[in-house]
């Protein structure tokens, strides 16, 4: 059934396609050749170079998007089956693996999946919060980088932001460990000061995986704000000032609305990321707390239950995405200005 | 409201660079005050320690009496135009011109009616709710006053603001622009490279080089008793003949230059012995041909002339390759000059100006 999935129906289509296709082509060749030509895309790089734009173009979104994505779709809705039995009659579509993330085991005594669904919604929260805190950091970084430091300062700054993510990610997440834990740098800094008494459990408190989260994504937020803002003309910032504004006036009303669409890519991708973190929340997690990705994690991989995984997989998607559009709605971004 | 503006012993240092060297000069209220100077000369250098975006390296800028020493842009009763006017572009027309009151607490329906009244003073009623970008180069710069008298500053400054527009709206504009002061009766700090500019809206005018104001007065002083040798050349055009003086009284001097001895107004206060330069002004020039050789007479040889609409310019060279520039009314007839043939030019000693030999303005 999956070979049918994957590989057949391409090949189908393909073959199906030059049938069609052949003849025409063949017929009208220099018709053909003259309305390739005739493309502007083609004039402008030529015949060799467009045609290895286009066909890299759709090969990676075909191939490295649409087909993985719609596999997992298709995936999760299907029934987990031993290997034997697909393709066979029991091999139906099904939306159990969605249920089960809201209603649980039919006849379990709650009503609802809550185990998961807290999970869930946490997980969209907690994104929320990095988010938020990156923001935080971030914008006066980027602005001080953008439009306050001079030339060489400005160059030397940005490369500080880049030489710590050359150290990579778990190293990276682990070093927070030692920083956040019980005997770790921090505590025993406070407690040589006696500030505190006894060590606080950072790591419990989920204070390290907020650090570690928010440090992950920095450079993501960094840039997309320092090019929105690097593009302000200072002297609207001068002029604004000049008016009579106060600093943070000058920041809302002249650099944020300029720097809107920066704001949102760079929280767009942070929120997506940090949702979608694994390694973060496995290493710096508390007990207690739990990330979405973590539960997809275990069905993928020690559940072995790739539908289900699937499924919970595709609700986060859908909730990231639906999430984003209805914040670029409410705060009046396009997609196009977030390409810019 | 209007304020004075006092320079007091000011010079602003960029590391070792100075761009501001001593200046000392007070701007009276109510007046249309121009720094004139070419690029790089510390006039824009100037207005940013008016506006409070640098403060001077020694000295004090004193607005109304008060030290401004401390006070930032945002405190000062200055309003700033910039070159490239600055306006937000997100904004409306009517949300530029009364930001300065949204920031000073004053509510939304006071603010519109206050836009609206600037509105009309610009001659853009009705246009409040446009966007910046959908408007033409000479209503942005209109927009640009307005958002600066909206916050009623005692003293308005000028950064170059019609650089950027074509010749027909610049010439335009400096009319209005002219009008808006004294329809507002504020002080006018305006900065150009521009002479034009600076001789036809100022009542006086501080002319500046490299750091240094040269001299302070009005159109008229400037032009025709420049103080420097730098002023001489860089308001207007002129013709410099170097030399030195042979013979000086407190009225006139005589500079032995190349063309023999040139009798000036001794301006200068120069002496027997010091190194000058005299300066005669294209227009003061004249055709001396069949005249009787006399005083001040220049031989010379015709390069070529150009037709410039309500003059001629004629283009000579005259002794060591000296190149000279007179110019002509047109009077409806096409002067009498011969390219390649060799003319006598004549000018009268009370047109001409005897300096101490100095830097000249790049032409």
């Amino acid at each position: 059934m999956n070979d049918f999935f994957g590989l057949f129906l391409p090949a189908f289509f393909a073959v199906l396609l030059a049938i069609l296709v052949a003849p025409v082509v063949q017929k009208h060749s220099g018709a053909v050749w003259r309305s390739i030509t005739g493309i502007k895309f083609v004039q402008r790089n030529g015949v060799v170079i467009s045609t290895y734009l286009l066909v890299a173009v759709i090969a990676w979104v075909v191939f490295m998007i649409i087909l993985p994505q719609a596999y997992m779709l298709d995936f999760s809705f299907r029934h987990n089956l031993p290997p034997g039995k697909i393709g066979g009659p029991e091999d139906v579509y099904t939306l159990k693996n969605y249920q089960y993330l809201i209603f649980g085991r039919p006849g379990d005594e709650e009503m609802f999946n809550w185990l998961h669904l807290g999970v869930f919604i946490r997980t969209i929260v907690a994104s929320i919060f990095v988010t938020l805190i990156n923001f935080v950091i971030c914008y006066p970084i980027a602005y001080y980088i953008a439009q306050v430091a001079k030339g060489g300062q400005a160059r030397a700054l940005i490369l500080f932001l880049i030489l710590p993510f050359w150290v990579n990610e778990i190293l990276r997440a682990f070093a927070f460990r030692i920083l956040f834990g019980t005997s770790g740098v921090i505590n025993a800094f406070l407690q040589t000061m006696g500030i505190i008494d006894q060590p606080i459990d950072f790591i419990r408190a989920d204070v390290a995986l907020y650090a570690g989260l928010s440090y992950a994504y920095i450079l993501l937020m960094v840039f997309p704000l320092y090019n929105a803002i690097e593009s302000l003309d200072h002297n609207q910032v001068e002029a604004a000032r000049d008016l009579g504004s106060p600093w943070w006036r000058i920041h809302w009303r002249v650099v944020i609305p300029h720097a809107k669409p920066g704001i949102a890519s760079g929280c767009t991708l942070v929120f997506m990321l940090a949702a979608g973190a694994l390694a973060a929340p496995q290493i710096l997690g508390g007990p207690s707390s739990f990330w979405f990705t973590q539960i997809i994690y275990r069905w993928f991989n020690t559940g072995g239950n790739w539908p289900q995984g699937a499924a919970y997989a595709i609700v986060l998607l859908l909730a990231c995405l639906i999430f984003v559009l209805t914040v670029m709605r409410v705060f009046k971004v396009s997609l196009g200005e977030i390409a810019k | 409201m209007s304020a004075d503006v006092e320079l007091d012993h000011v010079t602003i240092r960029f590391g070792d660079f100075t761009a501001v060297d001593d200046a000392n000069l007070r701007i009276k209220e109510g007046e249309f005050f121009s720094f004139l100077g070419p690029s790089g000369c510390g006039k824009t250098t100037i207005l940013r320690a008016v506006s409070g975006f640098l403060e001077p390296t020694e000295g004090e800028v004193r607005i109304g009496g008060q030290n401004m020493r401390g006070i930032g842009p945002n405190k000062r009763p200055t309003a700033l135009i910039f070159q490239n006017l600055a306006l937000f572009p997100l904004m409306t027309v009517a949300e530029n011109i009364a930001f300065g009151l949204e920031v000073r607490g004053v509510d939304k329906y006071e603010r519109r009616k206050r836009a609206d009244q600037l509105l009309e003073l610009i001659a853009l009623e009705g246009q409040g709710d446009k966007k910046v970008g959908e408007l033409s180069g000479g209503q942005k710069q209109r927009v640009a006053i307005a958002r600066a008298l909206a916050v009623e500053p005692e003293v308005l400054l000028l950064d170059e603001p019609l650089s950027a527009l074509d010749l027909k709206l610049r010439q335009h504009m400096r009319t209005e622009l002219r009008a808006i002061q004294q329809r507002v009766g504020i002080t006018f700090i305006y900065i150009t490279h521009d002479q034009g500019e600076a001789l036809t809206m100022s009542d006086r005018i501080a002319v500046m080089s490299q750091g240094v104001i040269q001299q302070v007065g009005d159109g008229a002083a400037v032009y025709e008793n420049s103080q420097t040798a730098f002023v001489a050349s860089f308001v207007g055009e002129n013709n410099p003949f170097v030399g030195r003086v042979s013979a000086a009284d407190k009225d006139y001097a005589v500079v032995e230059s190349h063309f023999g001895p040139l009798r000036g107004r001794n301006v200068g206060g120069l002496s027997a012995g010091d190194q000058a330069m005299l300066f005669v002004r294209p227009e003061s020039l004249s055709f001396a041909n069949g005249e009787a050789a006399g005083e001040n007479v220049i031989q010379s040889t015709v390069l070529n002339s150009e037709f410039e609409g309500s003059f001629f310019s004629v283009f000579l060279r005259g002794e060591g390759d000296k190149d000279i520039v007179m110019s002509m009314t047109n009077s409806g007839r096409l002067p009498e000059v011969e390219v390649g043939g060799t003319s006598r030019l004549a000018f009268s000693p009370d047109r001409a100006l005897v300096l101490p030999k100095g830097e000249v303005a790049d032409e």
